[in-house]
């Protein structure tokens, strides 16, 4: 009860009307940054980090919270509207996203995206209302050998789903592990694979990968088509909002299976990204449409932008009360509560009550501004696509360009891109999935790092992994993915079957 | 492909073998991790080749012969942006890059082409360069103007 | 699209209302800079060097110290080596400084990346970050003694978390490891905060935590300092924990741990600048020094205040380099050549 009365107090620190007018400008910052390439989350906080020195602190985290929640939102508009995934955890949301607007569908997808974030966001938040002590103790759970598991949980989920030829898919998954591996190995601080090239020495960042594989790729297979290309006339409909809406009940299951992973994988924090990959992996198994997956399926769009945002939002609690980061936009915001001489941990909930629940409560405020602002844009942002392709390709291309230069300021990933554009286009040809290997260059990192830290506490045993219930249980549920179309196989053999003629 | 993806498996291979892909006295070496997925890019391209040769689909091109060349009328242009971008700077070269496009492949009038194609990269650099304090690649042209 | 452009204008317009003054800047230096002036940061986002380098950004903006604005990037590719290359490649180019940590003298060392820091030019030293050996306060041992013979006991089984591979943090375990016989699996983890969580979260024994990473934890009840890596104890005397302040943490030589290590966190500037533009970062560093901002993140992390220009700032940096040298040379960590 003591965290609804202190939910109130911050509802009324949230309603002055200059902390409103704070919310406003920061969401609409954060869609600019999201949708604008090259300024993810973590930069655009960054940047705007100063702006906010002359402000209260609780004034400045709604405004920075905001230009998340925003940033968050507009990542999805990219993925949809040109296939380019300005943020790791919007890969999957262009799986099915981006064939629906192809189709015409621009409008639901993009309805269907900003609804399912905001409510991912939503269940977090409400999460971290009534159970944030809890959660946090749960966090701590969690060593190299349970993060291991969460990552093969999430390759495993992701396995075995796609359409392509299963040699193919390891080929392409593998390549993308060992593209991530290149530069500097973080266990034993040795470079590898750059072969004495100092422009390798960063390796393979997955926004350049991501950008030239999905962005490049897309207009050179969109090119084979030639000019006399449709233009996807889309009917620009200004009911479509409420149109989809009335279709978006029927994946109640899908959204709260995703709030569910999100918020976990959030909290761990493994973070947004396998959570929105594991995410539409399991709804492609659960649904019975799942076959369509990747064809355009409006479920396929709500599982991984459901769980992102719900990933998202809960990886602030890991931040607020252990002061560790779940994403990278999250470690800037952790910068700026130093700055303003907040210590996050958990001293910050018991000495810095208003502060806290001001937040928590410009979460809630927040998304529905977010999402009221970003419904009205999209009419208009479906209208993008009408533009003839010989003047939007030539524009989306300097945008890939400009989004592959700011990842670390170098023309040297403005033409890895292209050659990654290239690549893409003939891995598709040859019918080879793109997704294990993005999913392998995002997280091919991270689950080496913590497979070999858990080899390095455990000695080298890898009875690590199943030291405890609750990797050991990860570990099973991970398997169980992996094997899952055998089981599912062996079920429907056991079970006597209607006959039928 | 398969053959290219041999290629690469080797390379990763070798790469991982000259950091080491053993155990070492704290743990797994560097190149342990890359080494095997070396070998396992190496075993799925020997079945994916035997398969596209069993198949015999070794010989047949992925793409129409039309279609490549709408393909390369793209790629080249973007080549030569991508190399023009370290030299004359990303502002100069993308309006060539969109004026070319929209004039050859769209075949607009210089009424159309001009706008845009000087349009854009103004808009960029003032979201950039001035908004949000990112600093893009810049050339000549921009130096004598005092950027 | 227009009320966007609109809302866009308004914020050009307020930053534009931010922006220095003229007459604020005392003509003290002849050279000023004439465009935004780029700071590297050779590390991610959220460690140490990240928080000082934009609190200087915060703190540059809020009073209005420099006419153009300050450019914050994070460089942190191969430990730090894309930033350091980056401003090695940019020779004469004042409108670019970086700040360093010890990843400065290690990264070149263990990874043989062709750079060194004679490839840039010094400006100032602006601080010392400390070191504090930190177990769980679950944990029954209460002094370096005790810990000391308990991480024997356990016979190489004990654990320390710790940032990055074969930098300040494993140089500072190896030390540990020289003076008291003991063995620790030194287990690399991304950043300080992911260290200090591992620590509480009992899936390492132990840590070297910078004070500012653990410092919540402390005052939580969930750590534990046991000694200090300096020669002198620390100077602040606000209570923290309890009765406990940085103050009454011993120094590490005193518990019989011979180890002292303080992490350099200094400006340098591209290779080639002239005396002028030396001179104005220096004078600009030591107006953010004043600032009550500058003082708050000193007291908050406990830092070592020693502030060095020129010659002796230079001269510590050749011998703080020699020292990593030697270290890492005992340790095993120099790159293979």
């Amino acid at each position: 009860m003591e965290e609804i009365a202190n939910l109130f107090n911050g509802f009324a620190v949230v309603l002055q009307p200059f902390n409103i007018m704070v919310m406003v400008v920061g969401i609409l910052l954060g869609v600019i940054i999201g949708v604008l390439p090259g300024l993810g989350g973590a930069n655009g906080v960054a940047i705007l980090l100063p702006l906010t020195f002359s402000m209260s602190p609780t004034s400045a985290i709604i405004m920075l919270s905001c230009i998340y929640w925003g940033a968050l939102f507009g990542g999805a508009i990219t993925s949809v509207l040109f296939n380019i995934p300005g943020e790791p955890w919007s890969v999957a949301t262009t799986f099915d996203g981006h064939p629906m607007a192809q189709k015409g569908k621009a409008g639901e997808a993009l309805t269907a995206a900003f609804t399912s974030s905001f409510v991912g966001a939503l269940f977090a938040v409400i999460m971290i209302t009534l159970v944030a002590p809890l959660v946090a103790a749960f966090a701590l759970r969690f060593g190299p050998a349970e993060k291991f598991g969460v990552y093969f949980l999430a390759f495993c989920s992701f396995i075995g789903m796609s359409k392509e030829p299963p040699f193919k898919t390891v080929a392409a998954m593998m390549i993308g592990f060992a593209l991530a591996s290149v530069g500097l190995d973080e266990m034993t601080g040795q470079l590898r694979l750059t072969f004495g090239f100092e422009k390798l020495l960063t390796g393979f960042d997955f926004l350049i990968a991501v950008i030239g594989l999905f962005g490049i790729g897309e207009i050179l297979l969109t090119m084979e088509e030639g000019l006399s290309f449709k233009g996807r006339s889309a009917k620009i409909n200004s009911r479509v909002v409420f149109q989809t809406w009335a279709q978006l009940p029927r994946y109640w299951m899908t959204s709260l299976r995703s709030c569910i992973i999100g918020c976990w994988m959030g909290v761990t924090p493994a973070g947004a990204t396998p959570a929105s990959f594991m995410s539409y992996g399991i709804a492609k198994r659960a649904s019975k449409d799942g076959h369509k997956f990747g064809t355009g399926e409006i479920e396929g769009v709500v599982a991984p932008e459901t769980a992102a945002h719900a990933a998202g939002t809960s990886a602030l609690l890991p931040m607020l009360a252990l002061g560790v980061p779940g994403s990278p936009t999250a470690a800037v915001l952790l910068g700026g509560l130093l700055i303003w001489g907040l210590q996050p941990g958990p001293m910050l909930f018991v000495e810095q009550k208003e502060f806290v629940w001001g937040l928590i409560a410009s979460m809630y405020l927040g998304n529905v501004v977010g999402l009221l602002i970003v419904l009205t844009c999209v009419p208009l942002l479906a209208a993008i696509l009408r533009i003839p392709f010989s003047i939007i390709a030539p524009v989306i291309l300097v945008f890939c360009a400009i989004g592959a230069y700011t990842v670390h300021n170098s023309t040297f990933d403005v033409m890895l891109m292209m050659v990654f554009g290239v690549f893409g286009y003939l891995l598709k040809k040859c019918n080879y999935p793109l997704a294990p290997m993005v999913l392998a260059i995002v997280l091919g990192n991270a689950a080496e790092e913590s497979f070999r830290q858990s080899l390095l506490a455990s000695q080298g045993s890898l009875t690590i992994f199943w030291s405890n219930w609750l990797v050991g249980s990860i570990m099973a549920l991970g398997l169980i993915a992996l094997f899952w179309p055998l089981i599912s196989q062996a079920l429907t053999r056991v079970r006597p079957r209607p006959v039928t003629t | 492909m398969a053959g290219l993806m041999i290629v690469f498996a080797l390379i990763v291979i070798g790469g991982s073998m000259s950091v080491g892909f053993n155990w070492d006295f704290d743990g797994p070496r560097a190149g342990f991790f890359p080494f095997y997925i070396g070998l396992f890019i190496l075993g799925a391209s020997i079945v994916n080749f035997w398969q596209s040769w069993s198949d015999g689909a070794g010989g047949r091109l992925f793409a129409e012969w039309g279609q490549i060349r709408q393909v390369v009328s793209v790629v080249v242009p973007s080549t030569v942006y991508v190399a023009l971008v370290p030299w004359i700077g990303i502002y100069v070269s993308s309006a060539l890059l969109i004026a070319v496009f929209m004039k050859w492949l769209g075949r607009y009038g210089w009424s159309m082409v001009l706008p845009v194609a000087a349009g854009v990269p103004v808009a960029t650099f003032i979201v950039f360069e001035r908004w949000f304090l990112v600093p893009l690649p810049k050339g000549l042209i921009e130096e004598l103007l005092g950027f | 699209m227009s009320r966007k452009t609109k809302f866009c204008n308004f914020v050009v317009l307020s930053a534009f209302a931010l922006a220095p003054l003229y007459a604020a800047v005392p003509v003290a230096a002849a050279w000023e800079p004439s465009r935004p002036v780029e700071f590297i940061i050779p590390a991610g986002t959220g460690g140490g060097a990240d928080i000082m380098a934009r609190t200087v950004q915060g703190i540059v903006a809020k009073h209005n110290l420099m006419k153009q604005p300050m450019v914050v990037i994070n460089k942190s590719g191969g430990a730090g080596g894309e930033g350091f290359l980056d401003v090695k490649n940019s020779k004469g180019n004042p409108h670019k400084i970086i700040i360093t940590l010890s990843n400065l003298f290690t990264t070149p060392l263990a990874t043989g990346i062709p750079f060194n820091w004679k490839d840039l030019t010094p400006v100032a030293m602006l601080a010392l970050d400390e070191f504090v050996l930190w177990v769980n306060a679950e944990k029954p041992y209460k002094n370096v003694k005790e810990f000391v013979d308990a991480a024997k006991k356990a016979n190489g089984t004990f654990k320390m978390a710790g940032t990055g591979s074969k930098q300040e943090d494993q140089i500072i375990t190896v030390a540990i490891e020289k003076s008291t016989g003991a063995k620790f699996i030194y287990i690399p983890q991304r950043g300080g905060g992911a260290v200090a969580v591992q620590l509480v979260g009992n899936h390492a024994d132990s840590t070297v935590n910078n004070p500012n990473e653990a410092l919540s934890h402390w005052r939580g009840g969930k750590l534990r300092p046991l000694c200090v890596f300096d020669e002198k104890k620390l100077v602040y005397t606000d209570k923290l924990a309890g009765d406990m302040s940085w103050s009454s943490i011993p120094t590490c030589k005193s518990q019989g741990l011979d180890m002292a290590y303080l992490m350099l966190r200094g400006i340098f500037m591209t290779p080639g600048a002239t005396k002028d533009q030396i001179d104005y970062y220096v004078g600009l560093f030591q107006k953010v020094r004043e600032t009550p901002e500058w003082k708050k993140l000193m007291s908050d992390g406990a830092f070592n205040q020693t502030f060095m220009t020129g010659k002796e700032y230079t001269d510590w940096v050749a011998r703080e380099e020699k020292r990593h040298e030697e270290l890492m040379k005992e340790a095993g960590f120099l790159a293979k050549k």
